[in-house]
């Protein structure tokens, strides 16, 4: 378990909810939900879900606090939003979901292999390097995200895909080492930086 | 009928529902001079449309007659059907009050023969089941309706069917040339009682009202029980008119949800909770015949929970905690599924019903902010009272979302309130 895990479970005990409230993105909603449960018949993915939404934010209550951290259930949100078209209260379920998941991440404890999490850090990593997707080295990276022989796989499959984008111009293959990105990354950096330790701060997150 | 005679002793009760009958009537009853206007050809209202009350489940009819009898033998209420309030100006014993009278096009002779019925040919929709059934353009709002007295569709006026009508009235009560008019009155108090209308139910895409036939509005559910409704007094689906045996209800359809009706609408539940009674009315002990009532939580109050238990006992009704996701049709069989997540358990499903019945949300016909100036309205457009006497006193369901006892009770609370405002004036005067 990482530090700030420990740190946070020494400071909110057994209040789970108010952990939410007061670090996860739109969590103070949580306590709105009245278990009416058409959050999880709306969702398109409901099936797949460990945990539907309705689940979740009663597990929230009960002080569930590793069985929600621990499940990847909301990482399997699409942000479709049509939870939060339905939900009686406007709640913004989709928010919710991915401010959990988010904050699974930041505690460390979130499910190490689960893909979407994965995808996540690639292309945090892809975007902030320079600015700007770089799209063709962002799609290999994820080729070839479970190994090599996945990735040739993955690969051969989209071929006719690619050749078809590379007829049309739409994918410049010397993007891969001559990719644009914006005119100051260095500056972005510092900016995503100082961004990531007011976020810290207003959350009492030791960084 | 126009010559209404009214002073600043007078008090004006605008709807013949429920709530303005009795407010009309407990006025009256008092020794107070009452003008009552309706928007329909019949008084009667809401109520009127019911099978049943609940929790008792007798016959709205039942006190229908008590109160025509009531109002028929009581001289001081001035009854105006086909009439409408269009202006409201002034304070506490001073109103000045405008009040459009649409043409009937049958006058005070007719005796309900129904020979101008037979004579014509077009249909309409009939208003009084919803539109489910079709009526001919000259026609008796219902069978109790009062006063019992024929109407002309306007759609038919100046075509030869309203000419056929008029040849085929032995009693010379056609009368072709009525026009619309205006008259202005004076009352001294106001009672508003316009009460409530169902939620368009075609706003809540998920449930497919305007797209799947078998999704009905429990008011509709309520109309097929009536001998004389569009079924029959038979559970049909409207589809193709097979018995509808295995029926759902939806609870708070368009009630308690910020993209609806905010509020809840107290009466819904226990709506349910009467017309799942009606299958083993129907049905006996067929086996096949069951309601299934999704919901949030029964908000079965007071005395009502006694209600509540004894249909939770009754086996064929069952209870499924879960507002409903969205519904999908069978195309081959019409039969709707019901999809969701039920919260005790968060077990997945997907019902096959017959029939789904939306426990539909109440809403004021009018907006209290429409009435006039100085009349409130809560979030919801009810009336919201305050305490400054002589306003326009709300009563019924134009205050709040209220079964037919608590509307009652508002509109005795509201007849008392206009009681005082006019003695005040005649007070004063003498």
């Amino acid at each position: 378990m990482s530090d700030v895990n420990t740190a946070m479970v020494q400071k909110y005990r057994n209040d789970f909810l108010k952990e939410v409230e007061e670090n996860v993105e739109e969590g103070h909603w949580v306590k709105m939900c009245m278990q009416c449960g058409v959050c999880s018949g709306s969702c398109p993915f409901g099936p797949d879900w460990a945990h539907p939404p309705q689940e979740i934010f009663m597990m929230i209550r009960a002080g569930k606090r590793d069985e929600v951290l621990t499940t990847e259930s909301m990482w399997m949100c699409t942000s479709c939003y049509n939870c939060i078209v339905r939900c009686p209260r406007e709640l913004p379920i989709t928010h919710i979901m991915h401010g959990l998941a988010n904050y699974a991440h930041r505690l460390g404890i979130a499910p190490k292999m689960n893909p979407t999490r994965r995808f996540s850090i690639i292309f945090w990593n892809n975007i902030t390097k320079t600015g700007r997707v770089n799209e063709l080295a962002l799609s290999l990276k994820l080729y070839f995200m479970d190994g090599f022989m996945s990735g040739i796989k993955n690969a051969m499959a989209m071929a006719s895909v690619g050749i078809g984008m590379l007829k049309t111009k739409r994918l410049n293959p010397f993007a891969l080492i001559n990719h644009k990105g914006v005119k100051n990354p260095k500056q972005l950096h510092v900016l995503l930086k100082k961004a990531r330790e007011i976020e810290d701060r207003r959350k009492g997150i030791a960084s | 009928m126009t010559d209404v005679v009214a002073t600043n002793e007078t008090i004006l009760v605008v709807g013949g529902g429920i709530s303005g009958l009795t407010a009309a009537l407990e006025t009256a009853e008092c020794g107070k001079d009452v003008v009552l206007v309706e928007k329909n050809p019949s008084v009667g209202g809401r109520v009127a449309q019911l099978y049943k009350y609940f929790p008792k489940l007798c016959r709205p009819s039942c006190g229908q007659e008590i109160n025509l009898r009531r109002l028929k033998a009581n001289k001081r209420i001035r009854l105006l059907t086909m009439a409408e309030v269009t202006n409201v100006e002034g304070a506490a014993g001073n109103y000045d009050v405008s009040i459009t009278i649409h043409p009937r096009y049958v006058n005070e002779n007719c005796t309900s023969c129904g020979a101008c019925a037979e004579a014509v040919a077009v249909e309409i929709d009939d208003p009084f089941n919803y539109n489910m059934k079709k009526i001919k353009a000259a026609y008796l709002p219902y069978n109790m309706a009062y006063p019992q007295r024929y109407v002309i569709d306007p759609s038919i006026i100046g075509s030869e069917d309203a000419n056929k009508a008029k040849a085929a009235c032995k009693y010379d009560a056609i009368d072709l040339d009525m026009q619309e008019q205006t008259i202005e009155i004076k009352v001294g108090a106001v009672i508003w009682a316009t009460g409530w209308r169902p939620y368009d139910a075609a706003k809540i895409q998920p449930y497919g009202y305007d797209r799947y036939p078998n999704v009905i509005t429990s008011v509709e559910f309520e109309r097929m029980m009536d001998p004389f409704g569009p079924t029959g007094g038979k559970l049909l689906r409207p589809s193709d008119g097979k018995e509808a045996k295995n029926i759902a209800f939806i609870q708070c359809a368009g009630s308690r949800d910020r993209n609806h009706l905010t509020h809840c609408s107290r009466i819904c539940c226990m709506a349910s909770l009467k017309q799942s009674t009606y299958i083993g009315e129907q049905y006996g002990d067929d086996a096949e015949a069951k309601a299934t009532i999704y919901y949030i939580d029964i908000r079965a109050i007071d005395r009502f929970e006694d209600f509540y238990k004894k249909v939770q006992a009754d086996e064929k009704v069952q209870f499924v905690k879960s507002k409903v996701a969205n519904i999908t049709e069978n195309r081959d069989t019409g039969e709707v599924v019901l999809h969701g997540v039920d919260t005790e358990g968060y077990h997945r499903y997907d019902n096959t019903h017959d029939l789904c019945v939306l426990a539909i949300g109440m809403e004021p016909s009018v907006r209290a902010d429409q009435i006039a100036d100085n009349v409130a309205a809560d979030a919801a457009g009810f009336i919201q009272m305050n305490g400054a006497g002589g306003t326009i006193f709300g009563a019924g369901c134009a205050t709040n979302a209220l079964d037919v006892n608590r509307a009652v009770q508002s509109a005795t609370a509201a007849a008392l309130r206009a009681i005082q405002v006019v003695n005040r004036v005649s007070s004063a005067e003498a």
